[in-house]
């Protein structure tokens, strides 16, 4: 019955897709308000028919209809409900249906959004979004149908879903997150190439295009964030990046929209890098396109592949045709768009040209990422031969780019748009580059090696920075004013967002390259064989074994070795790795102990335990300044969204009331 | 318009970049960038790579296996298990059924290590004919069915990447 509804509602969206793709470009080119209304109705049906559809394999999760084969393939009966539902992304075919879900409800959104907008625009950007929403459909329909009828006898109960993937809560927040970074990467794209085939661009578009991958990159950030943190505290080694295929999928994406994020700015205040800002948004949605594919075709085997599956080659058509037609569009609309670029006075010491450094880096950084990810692929297609490219390719490749990037984050917002003199940059750098020497001193007094060096180094030069942009339009409220530094600096943030915005996700981005320093740098690793009653001293912790103990749930046995936590000033805690014992198992999986602090983790990982359960073995770890990275990624997240949330009326009224810089802070305050 | 800045070369025309030479400059500067940095990545990435042998194509490279970083895979062969809790040093060979590789690991062996099971160490091989590792990994059934003995040792690989 689920089976035959939900093949129902696919196929339904997949209808509504096709007919609104078509009227989309008919719309477009004819300028046809008619073409238009059908596209807009197509395209808020498909939104409703992809969430009707996932809202119904959630229903046939939660009551267990094993006649649907998902549930057959991921459900049991004796998993917990909050694992039940979250089981929807649990594996392949459910996952690209939820993929569907999260396209039709931005879907839905973007046509709201696209109301007030030029109707060429809209006609031509849903109908390229529906095209990519027909390429879902038709997954979703056929090769990864999830609501396939079970085949044979129905059983009475399923395997559930990975254990990997039942083993913490950051299982329900970090794949809904990452799809809506990866899944609303598409909407960008369809504005670019509403733009390419309308061959112009205006400002309010170019706002709504930014505004949207503003969103996206938010979610992708909290995305990658959540799963270097889910892989910290659940898969026991105690890193949280490993340059695995998976991982660098998700990251070059995000690297090409920043780069965007950037862009854009020059864009909409110069009038200039048009084809260029367009190229990377389009690059965006090609890179999530591939690292859909490298994630869920099973051509890399992570705890993110499956199983073996067909979805392979076509989603590789997929992405060659969304190539060739972004291609194609670029070569033939570059121009009729970069025409209008106005010619402008800039010189070299300018912010232009940090940004298109920072843009250079950006690209860079893919490029290399790309490389090293894509080259085991192309050695084994060709000769056969499995390999595999180091982490140390990726660091040493990778190092010089994130420092460089850093120290941009410093030299950008000191330069003034256009142009300027050497000496007045130079008066505006020296406090920062202060700050930087401290920075490389604090560094060198811990003994870090000299790209943790550096990176501190520019991490002060940043923050030096950052934090004077961010509070010097208060400090001139408070001068002129007489406000308050508090008032000065909310009633100034609630006027210049996406500025402000912008300096929050830099300080996060600034915790963030301090912590990844500091914990890789300083990072101590050692296996310690417990004995009951006995203590261990572990970098200035002692660590008592108390013994093991189990626990059984209804889908699980655990293992539970309890180890107290003691300082020179008393008793710090208890900590208790477990190990896992999945009913459909055979090995189990352990799950690590953390004392998380500002200062510093402690890390524990059961890795053996003797049969009578009184000597254990454990991986000790000290990682300091780690939870830094969290709060920094939160921070990045909470920035972007501060940038990107509406101006409430009262605000709007009042900046309008008064002379004031534009949102985007345009008028630096006169000195 | 503004005047040409002091710190500016000679070569930037007074008034600063046109649109037209600023997309030069642009395109330009990515190209020579990428392909600098495709020869640099390249360079590197070939001393950085790590090859997936079994024992057989271990001993087929010769003495290019030396020093190299080698994700070994096979079977831990019955009886040759041996763990030195008290040194935290284990012992074992490896096995492909063709070839065996004597295994040196430090650090305490996984829970489900024993005999018969699939296993990737990842290490270097010493002239005395000793793969050193310090990174074991068991093969591990994704699958929800008990793995069979002497599986196909290529299919080792696929299932224990990404858990580590």
């Amino acid at each position: 019955m689920i089976s035959l509804l939900g093949r129902t509602l696919v196929l339904a969206g997949l209808g509504a897709c096709a007919v609104g793709a078509v009227a989309g470009f008919v719309g477009g080119a004819r300028k046809d308000a008619d073409a238009l209304r059908i596209t807009r109705f197509m395209a808020n049906a498909f939104g409703a028919l992809m969430i009707a559809a996932t809202i119904l394999m959630e229903v046939a999760l939660v009551t267990h209809d094993f006649s649907v084969s998902y549930v057959a393939e991921v459900g049991s009966r004796a998993t917990p409900l909050h694992i039940t539902l979250v089981s929807l992304w649990s594996s392949l075919n459910g996952s690209i249906l939820f993929w569907g879900c999260v396209l039709g409800g931005g879907t839905l959104a973007f046509t709201r959004h696209v109301r007030d907008h030029d109707p060429q625009h809209a006609s031509y950007a849903l109908g390229s979004l529906l095209s990519v929403g027909l390429f879902f459909a038709f997954l979703v329909a056929g090769v990864a149908n999830p609501f396939a009828a079970t085949e044979g006898v129905i059983p009475t109960d399923g395997p559930g879903p990975n254990p990997l993937l039942q083993n913490h809560l950051l299982m329900i927040i970090h794949p809904p997150s990452l799809y809506l970074g990866y899944v609303l990467m598409a909407v960008p794209y369809a504005m670019a190439a509403a733009a390419l085939l309308a061959g112009r661009l205006e400002a309010t578009w170019m706002r709504l295009l930014r505004r949207w991958m503003l969103f996206a990159w938010a979610f992708l950030s909290l995305g990658i964030l959540l799963g270097g943190w889910w892989s910290y505290e659940v898969l026991g080694w105690g890193g949280y990046w490993a340059w695995d295929p998976v991982e660098n999928a998700s990251f070059m994406p995000w690297l090409t929209a920043t780069a965007f994020l950037h862009s854009a700015m020059v864009m909409e205040r110069q009038g200039q890098l048009k084809g260029w800002t367009l190229t990377l948004a389009m690059s965006t949605f090609l890179l999530t396109l591939l690292g859909t594919f490298m994630t869920r075709s099973g051509v890399f085997n992570s705890v993110h592949s499956f199983t073996q599956s067909s979805i392979g080659p076509v989603f590789l058509g997929f992405i060659a045709l969304v190539l060739v037609a972004s291609v194609l569009l670029l070569a033939a609309r570059m121009d009729a768009l970069t025409a209008s670029d106005t010619a402008t006075d800039e010189g070299v010491v300018s912010r232009e040209s940090a940004f298109l450094l920072n843009n250079l880096l950006f690209v860079a950084f893919t490029f290399t990422v790309l490389l090293g990810t894509l080259f085991p692929l192309i050695k084994e297609a060709l000769t056969e031969e499995r390999i595999s490219v180091g982490e140390p390719y990726f660091n040493r490749m990778s190092l010089p780019v994130c420092v460089g990037i850093l120290f941009l984050m410093g030299v950008g917002p000191s330069l003034p748009w256009g142009n300027t003199t050497g000496a007045r940059a130079w008066s505006r750098l020296r406090l920062p580059l202060r700050a930087a020497a401290v920075g490389a001193v604090i560094g060198a007094v811990l003994q870090a090696g000299p790209w943790a060096i550096a990176t501190f180094a520019a991490s002060a030069f940043a923050l030096v920075v950052t934090v004077h942009e961010l509070l010097e339009p208060a400090q001139a409220r408070v001068t002129s004013l007489g406000e308050s530094l508090p008032t000065a600096f909310l009633a100034y943030a609630a006027r210049a967002r996406q500025r402000v915005g912008g300096y929050i996700v830099h300080l996060g981005v600034i915790i963030v390259a301090v912590s990844i320093a500091a914990s890789s740098t300083f990072k101590v690793q050692r296996d310690l064989p417990l004995t009951v009653g006995q203590e261990v001293s572990f970098e200035g912790y002692r660590l008592r074994f108390d013994g093991m103990r189990t626990d059984t749930e209804p889908h699980r046995t655990a293992q539970v070795a309890t180890v107290t936590v003691l300082s020179d000033s008393g008793t710090l805690g208890v900590l208790e790795p477990k190990m896992n014992h999945y009913k459909q198992m055979r090995e189990p999986i352990g799950t690590p102990a953390v004392r998380s602090g500002l200062k510093e983790d402690l890390y524990l990982s059961l890795v053996r335990v003797s049969a009578d359960g009184t000597t254990a073995s454990v991986r000790a770890m000290v990682e300091p300044l780690v939870a830094w990275l969290w709060l920094g990624g939160l921070v990045m997240f909470g920035g972007a969204l501060f940038s990107l949330w509406p101006r409430g009326r009262a605000v709007v009224a009042a900046s309008a009331a008064q002379v004031a810089p534009g949102d985007d802070g345009a008028a630096r305050p006169a000195k | 318009m503004s005047e040409p800045t002091p710190s500016s070369p000679a070569a930037t025309p007074p008034g600063g970049l046109s649109a037209r030479q600023r997309r030069t400059f642009l395109v330009g500067s990515v190209l020579v960038a990428l392909l600098a940095l495709g020869g640099i990545a390249s360079v590197d990435m070939s001393e950085n790579l790590v090859y997936f042998w079994e024992p057989r194509e271990l001993y087929a490279a010769g003495d290019d296996a030396y020093g190299a970083q080698i994700r070994l895979g096979g079977l831990v062969k019955e009886g040759t298990l041996q763990w030195d809790e008290g040194a935290q040093e284990l012992k074992m060979v490896v096995t492909d059924g063709q070839a065996d590789v004597t295994v040196h690991a430090t650090g305490a062996p996984p829970q489900m290590l024993r005999e018969g099971i699939g296993v990737v160490v990842e290490g270097t091989m010493t002239k005395e004919g000793v793969f050193k590792t310090d990174r074991l990994m068991v093969k591990h059934s994704n699958e929800y069915r008990a793995p069979q003995e002497g599986v196909e040792t290529k299919e080792l690989y696929k299932t224990v990447e990404g858990l580590e």
